[in-house]
């Protein structure tokens, strides 16, 4: 090693030990706290003194009046996620065939519109459609949770299986339809193989957006045992005196089903994403 | 449906292909029909609602009137000029770091989309409490270090949206360098071979070989985190609440603080108000995403 590539090596780890900071001390913190014993957390200490998993025990047995509800809400937040997650999947796959392959008239101008719908920060649609909401009279009911990520999370998803769908070759159409094939027959035994990958990517997304959503989920559900998990989380700051200890823990059980979900489908992810969100 | 059909039918081109057609006319409207619901029932109906309620010109002067609406849309612009440009700068820079070939860089890699594959919800508390001016690490570390007392960090309008912006960049800045780091990883590796064979420095292969391929890829990131940020509601309700005071607010949170506050139109004058921001970024997007 010449005093060349030592440099390299110092510049490259001068920007590598900060960036690991910066991106691993919130998290690190959320753990320490959830390993510690209440006094231990609270004195500021940067390591686990004495490290317990008695928090998680508190968390699991809902031995706490902020965690009473815990796995209720657990449970919200897995049928709210999965229920989203295959509404999406179905009404965007649908979409995408019809637009992509059938040439569906009119199907430009769907296309456009969902596209201006996924560009509209769903921060500005949450209060118009919270007051519609009630006019429908599902306030309060699970499923206007679920509609409502449906409704956020659609575009997104047919933009990424249009453009997927779009590769596919035209032939496959035409020579499906020789052999006597239907539309449906064309959907199911044609598209829905070689759309896989995307499906599980769209799938995928679309259950992660409603698993982490706050805004809509405290904004359209109320009852302490309808909530998600999330608006749990966002009831421990109601008061000063929150147990810390025991949200961290919450927190990191919350977490962890949809960073392990994502570094499983990273591959889909990643890729989905990047060609998703930007086009050159 | 079924006169969409009869129309599809009217408009075959030959009779011999044209039943073909309709059917697959036909079935194209039955599958898009769902989403064509979806988004009538629940963005255009609550879109046009919105609208009707923010309808009368006093709303608009009532909330022009408001300080804490100045104030969020002063916020909402330091949040998108120093935000925005920060985090793609930084992000920019890091795409150059994680290509370099080194395995500790791959696993750092791994480590660094961490808090974009987390929920917000628990990694912006725990920020929340480290920066808690009593018992947070951040100030415990402060007094030990300095003997000294920490600032009330969140307690302090400049430094709680200060703040706010770093808790958006650590949020997002992953994403963005990954979508950076795959332009960058299209650019032909001969290009620097052949810069490095003419003595090129490190910068001036950035300024020659890489900016020139990636500059329309950082725009269009740009813009679309700009988007993006607009609507960024847990950035700065989790860590402030739009506190202190309400100094903090953006336009994302100004529309629940007044449902909150029980004004529902000068909630929906908000969000209206928002747009002539919002509606020529989401113009150009739509613009480079139909090309």
């Amino acid at each position: 090693m010449n005093a060349r590539t030592i440099a390299t090596e110092a510049k490259l780890l001068l920007i590598g030990i900060p960036v690991l900071l910066w991106t691993i001390l919130p998290v690190y913190h959320m753990a320490l706290f959830a390993i510690s014993p209440k006094d231990s957390a609270f004195a500021g200490n940067l390591w686990p003194n004495h490290p317990t998993l008695n928090n998680f025990a508190v968390v699991l047995q809902q031995k706490h009046h902020y965690l009473n509800f815990f796995w209720k809400q657990m449970g919200n937040s897995l049928v709210i996620a999965v229920a989203t997650g295959v509404i999406t999947l179905l009404i965007a796959t649908f979409a995408a065939f019809a637009i992509s392959r059938l040439k569906v008239r009119g199907g430009r101008l769907v296309m456009n519109l969902a596209l201006f719908t996924y560009f509209i920060p769903a921060a500005f649609l949450a209060v118009p459609m919270y007051r519609t909401m009630g006019l429908y009279g599902l306030l309060n009911s699970q499923w206007a949770l679920i509609l409502a990520m449906v409704t956020l999370a659609s575009p997104y998803a047919i933009w990424v299986l249009k453009q997927a769908s779009d590769k596919l070759p035209e032939e496959l159409d035409e020579a499906a339809y020789i052999d006597g094939a239907s539309a449906l027959q064309l959907f199911r035994l044609v598209y829905l193989p070689l759309m896989m990958p995307s499906l599980v990517a769209v799938g995928t997304y679309a259950l992660l957006l409603a698993w982490n959503e706050y805004l809509y989920a405290f904004l359209l559900l109320s009852k302490d045992t309808e909530v998600t998990l999330a608006v749990g989380l966002g009831n421990f700051l109601a008061a000063d005196d929150s147990p810390w200890e025991l949200l961290m823990a919450t927190g990191l059980i919350y977490a962890l089903p949809p960073a392990a979900i994502y570094y499983t489908f990273k591959r889909y992810m990643v890729g989905g994403l990047t060609e998703g969100a930007v086009k050159n | 449906m079924s006169t969409a059909a009869i129309i599809a039918t009217t408009k075959a081109p030959t009779a011999s292909t044209g039943r073909a057609w309709a059917a697959t006319q036909f079935w194209g409207v039955v599958l898009v029909t769902p989403y064509v619901l979806v988004f009538l029932v629940f963005v255009l109906y609550p879109v046009c609602y919105g609208f009707w309620i923010a309808r009368r010109p006093e709303t608009f002067a009532h909330l022009f009137d408001d300080p804490i609406f100045a104030r969020s849309v002063a916020n909402t612009l330091v949040f998108l000029v120093v935000g925005i440009n920060l985090k793609m700068a930084m992000a920019l820079m890091l795409s150059n770091f994680f290509v370099q070939a080194r395995r500790w860089i791959q696993w750092l890699a791994m480590l660094f989309i961490l808090p974009w594959a987390l929920p917000s919800i628990p990694t912006i508390l725990s920020i929340r409490f480290m920066l808690n001016p009593e018992w947070g690490i951040v100030n415990s570390l402060i007094f030990r270090l300095t003997g000294d007392d920490g600032p009330n960090w969140l307690n302090d309008p400049g430094l709680a949206l200060a703040l706010a912006i770093l808790v958006h960049i650590w949020k997002s800045l992953p994403f963005w360098t990954l979508i950076l780091i795959s332009g960058r990883l299209a650019i032909s590796k001969d290009l620097y071979e052949s810069a490095a064979v003419d003595g090129a420095t490190s910068w001036q292969m950035f300024r020659y070989v890489t900016w020139p391929s990636m500059r329309t890829l950082y725009l269009t990131c740009t813009i679309l985190s700009m988007i993006w940020t607009l609507g960024d509601f847990n950035s700065v309700y989790l860590l402030t609440g739009g506190g202190p005071a309400d100094l903090t607010h953006v336009l994302a949170t100004l529309g629940i603080r007044y449902l909150r506050l029980d004004s529902v139109d000068l909630s929906m004058a908000a969000i209206v108000a928002a747009l002539p921001l919002v509606l020529p970024l989401v113009y150009f997007m739509m613009k480079r995403l139909s090309k």
